[in-house]
């Protein structure tokens, strides 16, 4: 191993670290507490199941979920058929989704997938104390549903794993699944992106959070080379970390103007201002 | 897992073409009712594979729940439809919503690679030979 490698692993050691002490998975008090506002549309803490080697609701996953409902009434309007979500671990944000949704009644079904089989038992779990049905499958990303489910589902949510991580520790099984995200912490999320994008409908939208070091106007700049508009719903910073929540949606506007252009679109483009503006707003807040 | 998902789920071990569609074997099932959603049932009906959907019904105990051939959506929506007792359309919710495997499995009519379904859970996780690269 040369120097460079070592001072990139005990950046990422400090940077695991860093997460241990903001989403403790194993010593600190282990319930996050939810803000009040989040309780009545949201799946209950202590109804939530949990297993050892399965990831708890953090920071992260009430972020997403904070995110899902201040944008309640765009996905109220959008009348999702089927909604699905990679990644569910405890099966919080899935649960949660199907709560504030529940005035859509059988109109809307959900899927959830995930590559830890403890984790898609602990989302049964937890479903099941919530009265709510989602259809659990075991699996890489989505692998499986590729084919038949293209350009069928309305809303995908995803809290990946996001971590910056030495690339072998991916596909570690267990809890290490949760959170190593290899190089940049992007080597699953750039999985996941072309993906989702082949299952969205055309209403299609896609919920994600990313982290600061995954470079999220990056992730942005990406999608709307594949015609996807994105919107930063919620920035939330912790001592450790800069979380946001990222929406995306097709917008054939966005795909005309990266097509003719022939290059991504500049650091001005349209696309891009209400990203910055967010940014400016937000961006130096904390 | 309910038929909903076996109507969309394909094999995806390595050299398959289609892997579609996925041979049911049930070995508990249930059943839980919802209320018919007439909505639902007409945006998904496209996109269903009506045969499988057939066979899959069969497999899991309900070998006459629905005709052979797809109904007409004229007969399937037809006013009043989904409050009459045994009408194609409640069939159809029924196959599609309401059975639910519990255990059992799915298998890959190709490749005859069997995956599990435990808990109501299909596990479709592949070895690493029998991932596509
Ligand atoms: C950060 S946790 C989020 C869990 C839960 N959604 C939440 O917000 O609390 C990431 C989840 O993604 C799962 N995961 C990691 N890699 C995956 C993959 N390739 N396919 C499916 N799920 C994966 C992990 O097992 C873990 O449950």
């Amino acid at each position: 191993m040369s120097a460079g490698d070592s001072a990139a692993v005990s950046a990422v050691e400090g940077k695991l670290a860093e997460l241990s002490t903001s989403c403790d998975l194993r010593t600190l008090p282990r319930r996050g507490k939810p803000a009040s506002a989040r309780t009545l549309n949201t799946a209950q803490i202590p109804l939530v199941a949990s297993h050892p080697e399965v990831y708890e609701p953090c920071d992260d996953s009430f972020a997403l979920v904070d995110a899902l409902l201040s944008d309640k009434a765009q996905l109220l309007a959008l009348q999702p058929s089927l909604c699905l979500e990679v990644g569910c671990g405890s099966g919080y944000v899935i649960t949660s989704l199907a709560i504030m949704l529940r005035q859509l009644g059988s109109g809307t079904q959900y899927l959830a997938t995930d590559i830890n089989q403890h984790a898609v038992e602990t989302t049964q779990g937890t479903l099941g104390a919530h009265g709510i049905h989602a259809d659990v499958i075991a699996t890489d990303i989505v692998s499986g549903l590729e084919k038949r489910l293209a350009g069928m589902v309305d809303v995908v949510v995803v809290n990946p794993p996001y971590v910056p991580t030495p690339e072998e520790e991916i596909g570690i099984k267990g809890i290490a699944a949760s959170w190593a995200g290899g190089l940049n912490g992007r080597q699953v999320i750039d999985r996941i992106l072309p993906a989702v994008r082949e299952l969205l409908s055309e209403k299609g939208c896609l919920y994600m959070i990313a982290l600061e070091d995954n470079d999220p106007l990056g992730i942005c700049h990406l999608m709307n080379e594949k015609g996807f508009a994105s919107r930063v719903l919620l920035k939330r910073c912790t001592e450790e970390e800069s979380l946001y929540v990222l929406k995306f949606w097709q917008d054939a506007a966005v795909s005309t103007n990266a097509s003719q252009s022939g290059k991504s679109p500049g650091s001005d483009s349209s696309w891009l201002s209400p990203f910055r503006s967010f940014w400016h707003k937000n961006g130096s807040s904390s | 897992m309910r038929l909903l998902t076996h109507n969309f789920l394909a094999s995806n071990v390595r050299g398959v073409s289609t892997g579609y569609p996925l041979a049911l074997e049930v070995a508990k099932s249930s059943i839980k009712e919802v209320e018919l959603n007439a909505d639902f049932l007409r945006g998904i009906l496209p996109k269903l594979d009506w045969r499988a959907l057939v066979a899959a019904a069969s497999a899991a105990g309900f070998p006459d729940l629905l005709a052979a051939e797809q109904p007409q959506e004229a007969e399937l929506f037809a006013d009043g439809a989904a409050d009459a007792e045994g009408s194609a359309i409640r069939r159809l919710h029924h196959a599609l919503l309401e059975i639910h495997v519990d255990e059992g499995a799915l298998v890959c009519p190709d490749s005859g690679r069997s995956f599990p379904i435990l808990k109501g859970v299909p596990n479709m996780l592949l070895h690493e030979d029998e991932v596509r690269h």
